[in-house]
C-alpha cells in the first residue's frame, strides 16, 4: 500500500483523514485507486493534481513509479506564468 | 555584477550536473533574432497578412454586470463594407469545464459580468468601418449589482455573479462567489504561536496589476466552410490556442493550423485565448481571412490583469529569531471566472522557511472585473509581500539582522516543505549568504532612505515537448522547437545543440514550428522552456549523435558501441576500435541520402524534473515625505539559475522580473469606479515603470544544479518576480517609518500612512 498525504482541504471527501493507503504501483494507478476509495476527490483529480514522490513533483506523468517505500503527496496542479 | 564578470557562485555549476566543462553554454553569444528585432524585420501579431483580409472590431460591455436582453445588428450589418457579425449563437455549444469559461469569456451569452466583456463581432473591409460598425450593434441591457472589491465580493450582500458553482471543498456557508477553496500545512500552529516570544499578525491588500506586454494581443484567422483553417497569432502557446479555438469554433483540431508570431512580451498574460476564435468565427462567417488586432484599452479592460488580494498573515518568533509557527490567509478574486491562483499564493508563501508548525488557507473569489490570466509566478508575489512584510516586522521588533534570520530559518535539502513534500538540492541558503556577501547589503544609506530584504520562491515547471533537430548537408542544424520565444529562448536552444553537437553555436538555426509541425507543446509557462525545450533539444542532439555515429561505424565497418562524439566528429572509442581518423559531422552529413537517408534526431515526452527555485533581493529606497514619491536608488537580485546558458539573458529574467515588481509594488493598479468601470484603461493612467523610474538592476546568478536537468537548469523567469513586492515595502516602510500594508505604495498612499501615523 502506498500512503498518500493530501492537502488538508480534501479532508472534507477522506473521512477527516490527510494521510490515506491506496494500492498503485504508478501516479494512474494511485490516482485511480484514490477515486475508487473516496469518490468525492474525482472532481478535483480530474481538474489535475501534480504528486509528488520523495520531493519530486510529477505534474503530468502517469507512468512514474511509485513504492510503499516512497513519501507521497497530492498537490494541486502546477502551472505558470 | 556586471557581466563580464560573470562566474557562477557556489562552487561552480558542474556540482551535481551530468555534463562538465562546457564550451558553448556559459557564454553569451548573439541573439539570433537580434538584427530582425532591431530593424524591423521581426513579424509580431499584427504584422500578418492575407489577401481579401476583412478587418474586425468587437462590441463590449460599458457595464459591470448586466443581463443582455436583446442584440440588434441588423443596422451593423447594412453598413456598406461590413461582411459579417457574430454574437454568441455563433460558437460552439454544449461546452463544459473550463473550455466552456473561456467561451463564457471570448463572448458573453446572456450576461455581461465586467467592463468591457465581448458580447457581438463585426468584420469589415477597413478598421476604420468595423470600428464604425460597432457603434451600429444595439444591445439592450439590464443592470444588474455588482462587485469588484474582493473582500465586498465575500461579504452576505454582495451580488451572486455565477451561482452554483462552488466546488465541493469549500466549506458549508461561504457565499456563492467563493468557489474553490485550500488548505494545507503541517504541525500545530496553535501550540507554536504559544511558544514564541513575539507573535505579530497583520493584514495586507494588493490591487489588480496587468502583465503590461507592449504587443497587444493580434491575430489573422481564416476559417472555411469545410472547417480547415489557420491562424496566425502572438501567443505564448499555439497548441494550446488550437486546442481551444477548435472546441470553441466546433471542428477538429488537426484541421486548424497555429503559427505563432514574434510575441511583443508575455509574462504569463498570452497563456490565454481571447480573440482568436471571434476572427475564426467571423472568417468562417465572412468566408474570408480576418485580422483582429487589440487597442491598449481592449487589452486592459478585457484581458487577464493577476489577481488582487486580501491576505492575513500570523508569524510567531523566539528572541533568537526562530519562527515557531505561521499561518496565512489569501484571498485572491480572479474575475468573474474561478481560477484565482490562491492554492499557489497558499503553497508559496512560507515555503522559504522550515516550519514546524505552519497552516495555510486559500479562496477564489469571483468578481465583477475581467478573468484573471497567469502573470509571472502566478500568486506567489503577493503572498510573498505579505509574509515578509510580517517577518520584516518582527525582525524589527527583536532587533534582529533579516538576512542571518532568515538563514536560521531557511530551508534546504530535505526541509519538509510549508506545502508537503520535502526539497531535493535547492540554493535559498546560497542566494543569502550571496545577499550577505555583496556590497550593497553593508553599504551606507542616505538620508531618508530604507533598505529591505525579502525572498521569494516558485515551482517551475516542465510540460509536454517536441523538438526535431534535423542535420543538413553541410552539418549545419535546423532545430525545431515548440515553444514561442518569449526570452530568448531560440539562442538558449542553438547554444545547448551546439554544447551537445560540438559544434559553432551559429551554425544552429532555432526555429519556432507551427502546431503542423511538431507533437503537441505545452504553453511558454511555468518557466519551463529553458528546462524543458532545453531537455528536448539535448536528448534530440543525443538522438542524432547516435545515429551520427552508427553512419561512421558503418563506414568504418565496426559496431556502433565503438563510436564515440566529440568536438564535433565521429571517433573511435578507443585503440582497440580500430584506427580511423576522425569523421567530422559535415563529411557524415554530406553523403547521408547515400548512406541511410536524412538523419534527424527527435525527443518527445513530458519532463518532470523543473527544479524549484528561490531568489533574494535587497533594495534601498527613498521617500519624500512630503510628496510621498517613492525612488528607488538601489536594487540587487541574487537567484538560483541551476545553471545560466546564457547569463545575458538569465540577467534580463532577473531585472525583468525586478522592474515589473517595481511598478507592481509602486504605482501599477486596476481602479474601478462606483459604477464598476475600469477608469484607467491607457498607459497615461495605468503607469507601468518607465527608464527614469528604474535604477541599474545588478544581478548575482548563483548556481546549484538541478539533478532533472542534464546541464542543472532551473527556469528563472517567474522567481524574479516573488521579492520585488516585499523587499521594496519593507524598504518604503524603513524610509517612511511607517508599515505599508497595502499596494501600490503610491505617493497618495503614503502621505495617507504618513498621516495616520502623525494622528497617532
Amino acid at each position: 500500500m502506498v500512503e498518500v498525504n493530501l492537502w488538508s482541504g480534501l479532508r472534507a471527501f477522506t473521512d477527516g483523514q490527510d494521510k490515506v493507503e491506496v494500492d498503485g504501483k504508478n501516479v494512474g494507478e494511485v490516482l485511480s485507486h484514490l477515486v475508487q476509495a473516496y469518490p468525492g476527490l474525482e472532481d478535483i483529480i480530474e481538474a489535475g493534481v501534480s504528486v509528488a514522490i520523495d520531493g519530486k513533483i510529477i505534474a503530468s506523468d502517469l507512468t512514474a513509479p511509485i513504492t510503499p517505500e516512497n513519501e507521497v503527496f497530492l498537490l494541486q496542479r502546477i502551472k505558470g506564468g | 555584477m556586471a557581466l563580464d564578470e560573470y562566474k557562477p557562485q557556489k562552487g561552480g555549476s558542474e556540482l551535481g550536473s551530468e555534463k562538465q566543462g562546457f564550451k558553448v553554454v556559459g557564454t553569451t553569444p548573439d541573439r539570433p533574432d537580434g538584427i530582425d528585432k532591431v530593424t524591423g524585420r521581426a513579424k509580431f501579431g499584427a504584422d500578418a497578412y492575407a489577401p481579401g483580409m476583412l478587418h474586425a472590431a468587437i462590441v463590449r460591455s460599458p457595464h459591470a454586470h448586466a443581463k443582455i436582453l436583446k442584440i440588434d445588428t441588423s443596422k451593423a450589418e447594412a453598413l456598406d463594407g461590413v461582411k459579417a457579425v457574430v454574437t454568441r449563437a455563433d460558437f460552439a455549444t454544449g461546452l463544459k469545464g473550463e473550455n466552456w469559461n473561456i467561451l463564457e469569456n471570448v463572448m458573453a451569452n446572456d450576461t455581461a459580468l465586467y467592463d468591457g466583456h465581448a458580447v457581438a463581432a463585426v468584420a469589415a473591409t477597413s478598421a476604420l468601418i468595423a470600428r464604425d460598425a460597432v457603434k451600429l450593434v444595439e444591445v439592450e441591457y439590464e443592470l444588474l449589482e455588482h462587485v469588484t472589491d474582493v473582500d465586498k465580493a465575500m461579504e452576505p450582500d454582495a451580488p451572486v455573479i455565477r451561482a452554483g458553482i462552488a466546488e465541493k471543498s469549500v466549506p458549508e456557508g461561504m457565499h456563492p462567489n467563493v468557489v474553490r477553496y485550500h488548505e494545507s500545512g503541517h504541525g500545530d500552529v496553535e501550540k507554536g504561536f504559544a511558544e514564541a516570544d513575539l507573535v505579530v499578525e497583520d493584514h495586507f491588500r494588493t490591487e489588480a496589476t496587468h502583465q503590461g506586454y507592449i504587443e497587444p494581443h493580434a491575430c489573422l484567422a481564416q476559417l472555411g466552410s469545410d472547417g480547415k483553417g489557420e491562424v496566425w497569432c502572438c501567443t505564448q502557446g499555439h497548441w494550446n490556442v488550437q486546442k481551444v479555438c477548435a472546441a470553441l469554433v466546433g471542428t477538429e483540431t488537426s484541421q486548424l493550423r497555429v503559427t505563432a508570431s514574434e510575441i511583443g512580451g508575455g509574462f504569463g498574460g498570452k497563456t490565454a485565448v481571447f480573440i482568436e476564435p471571434v476572427a475564426l468565427a467571423l472568417s468562417k462567417k465572412a468566408n474570408r481571412p480576418v485580422k483582429l488586432v487589440m487597442s491598449r484599452s481592449e487589452v486592459l479592460r478585457a484581458t487577464g490583469p493577476t489577481s488582487s488580494a486580501s491576505m492575513d498573515i500570523k508569524i510567531g518568533m523566539k528572541k533568537d529569531g526562530r519562527i515557531t509557527a505561521a499561518e496565512g490567509t489569501f484571498r485572491l478574486q480572479g474575475g468573474a471566472f474561478p481560477g484565482a491562483p490562491m492554492e499557489f499564493s497558499a503553497m508559496c508563501a512560507f515555503a522559504c522557511y522550515d516550519l514546524e508548525n505552519v497552516r495555510q488557507v486559500g479562496f477564489d473569489i469571483l468578481a465583477n472585473r475581467p478573468k484573471q490570466a497567469a502573470y509571472r509566478a502566478p500568486g506567489s508575489p503577493m503572498a510573498a509581500y505579505a509574509v515578509e512584510s510580517v517577518v520584516d516586522e518582527l525582525c524589527n521588533k527583536l532587533n534582529l539582522d533579516p538576512i542571518e534570520t532568515r538563514l536560521m530559518n531557511a530551508s534546504k535539502e530535505g526541509t519538509k516543505a510549508s506545502y508537503g513534500p520535502r526539497f531535493e538540492q535547492i540554493g535559498l541558503v546560497e542566494t543569502l549568504q550571496a545577499a550577505k556577501a555583496h556590497p550593497h547589503y553593508t553599504a551606507p544609506l542616505g538620508e531618508g532612505q530604507g533598505r529591505g530584504i525579502s525572498c521569494g520562491f516558485w515551482f517551475n515547471h516542465g510540460g509536454e515537448t517536441s523538438v526535431s533537430l534535423a542535420l543538413s548537408e553541410d552539418g549545419t542544424v535546423q532545430l525545431a522547437v515548440g515553444t514561442p520565444d518569449i526570452g530568448g529562448s531560440r539562442a538558449s536552444m542553438g547554444m545547448m545543440a551546439a554544447e551537445e553537437l560540438g559544434i559553432p553555436y551559429e551554425n544552429v538555426r532555432c526555429t519556432i514550428a507551427d502546431t503542423a509541425t511538431l507533437g503537441y507543446n505545452e504553453i511558454s509557462h511555468g518557466s519551463r522552456v529553458t528546462y524543458a525545450s532545453g531537455l528536448a533539444t539535448i536528448k534530440a542532439a543525443r538522438d542524432a549523435k547516435k545515429k551520427l555515429c552508427a553512419r561512421a561505424a558503418a563506414k568504418w565497418g565496426i559496431d556502433e558501441d565503438a563510436v564515440v562524439w566529440e568536438d564535433g566528429c565521429a571517433k573511435p572509442s578507443g585503440p582497440n576500435a580500430g584506427d580511423f581518423d576522425p569523421l567530422p559531422i559535415e563529411k557524415i552529413t554530406r553523403s547521408m541520402g547515400r548512406t541511410g537517408g536524412p538523419i534527424v534526431g527527435h525527443f518527445e515526452a513530458t519532463p518532470e524534473g523543473a527544479g524549484v527555485s528561490f531568489a533574494t533581493h535587497i533594495v534601498d529606497a527613498e521617500v519624500d515625505k512630503e510628496t510621498g514619491k517613492t525612488s528607488v536608488v538601489r536594487y540587487t537580485v541574487v537567484q538560483d539559475a541551476g545553471k545560466a546558458i546564457h547569463p545575458t539573458y538569465v540577467e534580463g529574467q532577473y531585472q525583468g522580473g525586478a522592474a515589473q515588481g517595481i511598478g507592481w509594488a509602486l504605482n501599477e493598479e486596476y481602479i474601478y469606479g462606483e459604477d464598476g468601470r475600469l477608469q484607467n484603461t491607457v498607459f497615461l493612467d495605468y503607469r507601468i515603470p518607465v527608464a527614469s523610474d528604474l535604477p541599474m538592476i545588478d544581478t548575482v546568478i548563483v548556481e546549484v544544479p538541478n539533478p532533472g536537468h542534464p546541464y542543472g537548469v532551473r527556469g528563472v523567469g517567474e522567481t524574479s518576480i516573488c521579492p520585488p513586492l516585499a523587499a521594496i515595502a519593507n524598504a518604503v516602510s524603513a524610509a517612511a517609518g511607517v508599515r505599508l500594508r497595502e499596494l501600490p505604495m503610491s505617493p497618495p498612499r503614503i502621505l495617507e500612512a504618513l498621516e495616520k501615523q502623525s494622528d497617532g
